[in-house]
């Protein structure tokens, strides 16, 4: 007797048709944000030259780098249908620690940087507990924390003061190139790596005689993936450098690799662990998964803790590109951009349903919008509200499927 | 007959003023379904609680295999062997039947989940308990009608060999033949040794698949009875007014 009904349609059909009941089900998947990228960038690219350029892709990606890893963060707040308003000022509060030790105390980046994770940690500890013991709704212990890391931000840097970073190491980040056969040989490890992993998944499978997912439909994914992401490699080793003699400008930007690491870690977490998967339950059903025996209040905490965690290494990202922290770093409209990648990317502001490539996904169409509108020279106002709106959709996307899963 | 896998023993438990569960006994017995009958409000749900470990009862032995046991939390009875399946499914509408059926006690290989076993073992039970109603098994819960809810619900209850099953409701919300299947499972249940409570409303679904009954009435034990010494109208009887003349009671209500 078998649990499954065979069937019998083409299986390329098969795969559409268990594709469509899947977003009939409310999940959509990364096809909203991968079109969207798609179109914005098309039409981008025919306003305005100066869009499709290596040097403008390049800006691009450091641009939106630190605005990722905090939705990276965020995802798994939100997957608990938690929020997080306070995650932007507590990369700034990291940052501004790992500046003070680098700069102020001469200590070394490998120590400093490690410390202001452990701040980020605590910060997390704090609200996570607030949330989960006192039962104070995240909104609210995160708006207040929102105001008081702003506050401690403020004190760190002295009022109207910025504390330069200067140490060779954090500045690369976002401000040095991987070179050109470095670039290639990356790649070809990362793609590999993707292609083994994924065979074998499939093979395991098949040892122990599970339907595996069609293999026409996971070659065509990982080609196009590759296809993709080689081309981005390809434009990344043009030379950008607007004078070229003096100096050479090429190759992929070194926060590429971190971030790829921690969307490796974050997915292995998410998928492979049972941590994962009961950050899954308590979004999806809170009090089935405390009957289910888990430590609902333990998972609550870590997910904030590691959204902080995650802040503080967005705070490095921020010391590297701004060379410094000031009382604004982490604020103005970093939180909404993050909040509005890890939506648009696909993660569910109702808890239950996110993954880390969402906030990648979203982090770029967010980019893309703020650098294209800059190019074509509207005003910040205008660059917020448009915005805002494709946020604004996303979160109807996100509640209409909702109510499609008939949940 | 053979010794109760479960006994309780004048169990009380008081909601504040609510004096809900007054001396209630209960025997429950291997490869037997109890249905466990009474009134809204009798307290039907608080006394499988208590079972279940959600409620501590104020006093009372809970006695299981004959030893005396202390279950001061879900996963003292989970320890037991003891699994209870609510009224309000305790399902995770966005993961998958395996992800739901080994909720909380998830299959690893070192420190990552071992998703090809888990599937596999979620299939040979689901095979066991002759269900075929499911397409695949990687589907979430979410696509699920409520028989297959239910279904995986139960499923989920014998993945861990366990001794005693509590069904609360599991046909509340069921079409015909949709609660027909189920009453099949929970008959099943019980002939694989299980012992199960069944909680219904339904007196046609009780004296279809139930070995013996248990009435509560205002929070007392009116009687538990096997239901071959019963008439449907005694039942009744005992739902609603405590007593019936003629019943007579096993274990130790007699
Ligand atoms: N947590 C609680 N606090 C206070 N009273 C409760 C609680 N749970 C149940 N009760 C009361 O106990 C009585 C029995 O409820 P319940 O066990 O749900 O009955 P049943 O499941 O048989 O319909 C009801 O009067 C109900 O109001
Ligand atoms: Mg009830």
């Amino acid at each position: 007797m078998s649990t499954e009904v065979e069937v019998t349609v083409h299986p390329l059909k098969g795969a559409a048709q268990d594709y469509w009941s899947r977003i009939k089900s409310g999940d959509i998947g990364a096809l909203p944000a991968v079109l969207g990228l798609l179109v914005l960038c098309a039409v981008f690219s025919v306003m305005q030259d100066s869009f499709l350029t290596p040097g403008n892709f390049a800006n691009l990606l450091t641009q939106a780098a630190a605005v990722i890893v905090i939705a990276m963060g965020l995802v798994f707040v939100l997957l608990l249908g938690e929020i997080d308003l306070s995650a932007g000022y507590s990369s700034g509060v990291c940052g501004a620690v790992l500046v003070i030790l680098v700069t102020n105390h001469n200590f070394k980046w490998w120590i400093a940087f490690p410390i202001s994770i452990v701040v980020g940690i605590a910060l997390g500890l704090f609200i996570g507990w607030l949330v989960s013991f006192l039962g104070i709704p995240s909104f609210v212990v995160t708006l207040a924390t929102f105001l008081a890391f702003q506050g401690l931000l403020l004190l760190l840097a002295g009022e109207g003061g910025t504390i330069r970073m200067e140490d060779p190491t954090v500045l690369s980040v976002e401000n040095s190139n991987m070179n050109v056969s470095i670039s290639w040989i990356f790649y070809i490890a990362c793609g590999a790596m993707y292609v083994l992993s994924g065979l074998r998944r499939v093979y395991a499978r098949r040892k122990v005689g599970l339907k595996t997912e069609l293999m026409q439909l996971w070659v065509l994914k990982t080609v196009g993936l590759l296809g993709v992401t080689g081309i981005a490699v390809y434009a990344l080793n043009l030379e950008r450098s607007n004078n070229p003699q003096l100096v050479s400008l090429k190759g992929i930007p070194y926060v590429v690799p971190v971030i790829l690491f921690l969307l490796v870690i974050g997915t292995f977490v998410l998928n492979r662990t049972a941590f994962g998967r009961h950050l899954y339950a308590v979004g999806g059903n809170a009090e089935a998964a405390r009957r289910s025996g888990i430590n609902v209040k333990w998972v609550r905490i870590s997910a904030f803790i590691i959204c902080s965690a995650l802040s503080a290494v967005a705070g490095l990202i921020f010391a590297s590109r701004q060379n410094s922290v000031s009382p604004t770093t982490g604020g103005s409209s970093t939180l909404l951009y993050a909040v509005g990648a890890a939506v648009i990317g696909g993660t569910s502001l109702f808890g239950g349903k996110g993954k880390m490539r969402d906030a990648i996904l979203g982090g770029l169409v967010v980019a893309v919008i703020d650098n294209g509108m800059g190019l074509l020279g509207y005003a910040a106002g205008i660059k917020f509200i448009v915005t805002g709106l494709v946020l604004l959709i996303s979160a109807s996307v996100d509640a209409i499927s909702r109510k499609g899963g008939g949940s | 007959m053979a010794q109760p896998i479960l006994s309780l023993r004048s169990i009380n438990k008081s909601f504040g003023p609510v004096h809900v569960l007054r001396d209630v006994n209960l025997d429950v017995y291997p490869g037997e379904v109890t249905a466990l009958v009474g009134d809204n409000g009798a307290g039907k749900s608080t006394l499988i609680k208590c079972i279940a470990g959600i409620y501590t009862p104020d006093s009372g032995q809970y006695l299981f295999d004959n030893n005396e046991v202390q279950v001061h939390g879900p996963r003292d009875a989970t320890a037991l062997g003891i699994e209870v399946v609510y009224q309000d499914l305790a399902l995770c509408d966005n993961l998958d039947i395996v992800h739901n059926m080994f909720l909380g006690r998830e299959q690893k290989k070192g420190m990552v989940l071992d998703e090809s076993a888990m599937e596999v073992m979620a299939r040979k039970t689901l095979d066991g308990l002759s269900v075929r109603t499911v397409k695949s098994i990687r589907q979430t819960v979410s696509s699920l009608s409520g028989g297959q809810r239910q279904t995986v619900a139960i499923a989920r209850a014998v993945l861990w060999n366990n001794k005693v099953v509590i069904l609360d409701e599991p046909t509340a919300a069921l079409g015909v033949s949709q609660t027909e299947q189920v009453l099949h499972l929970v008959r099943r249940l019980a002939d694989s040794g299980i012992g199960v409570i069944l909680i219904s409303h339904n007196l046609n679904d009780v004296f279809e698949v139930a070995d013996n009954i248990a009435a509560l009435y205002l929070g007392q034990m009116a009687a538990q009875v096997r239901k071959a010494d019963v008439t449907s109208n005694q039942v009744i009887e005992l739902i609603t007014t405590g007593k019936s003349a003629g019943v007579a009671s096993i274990g130790a209500n007699s």
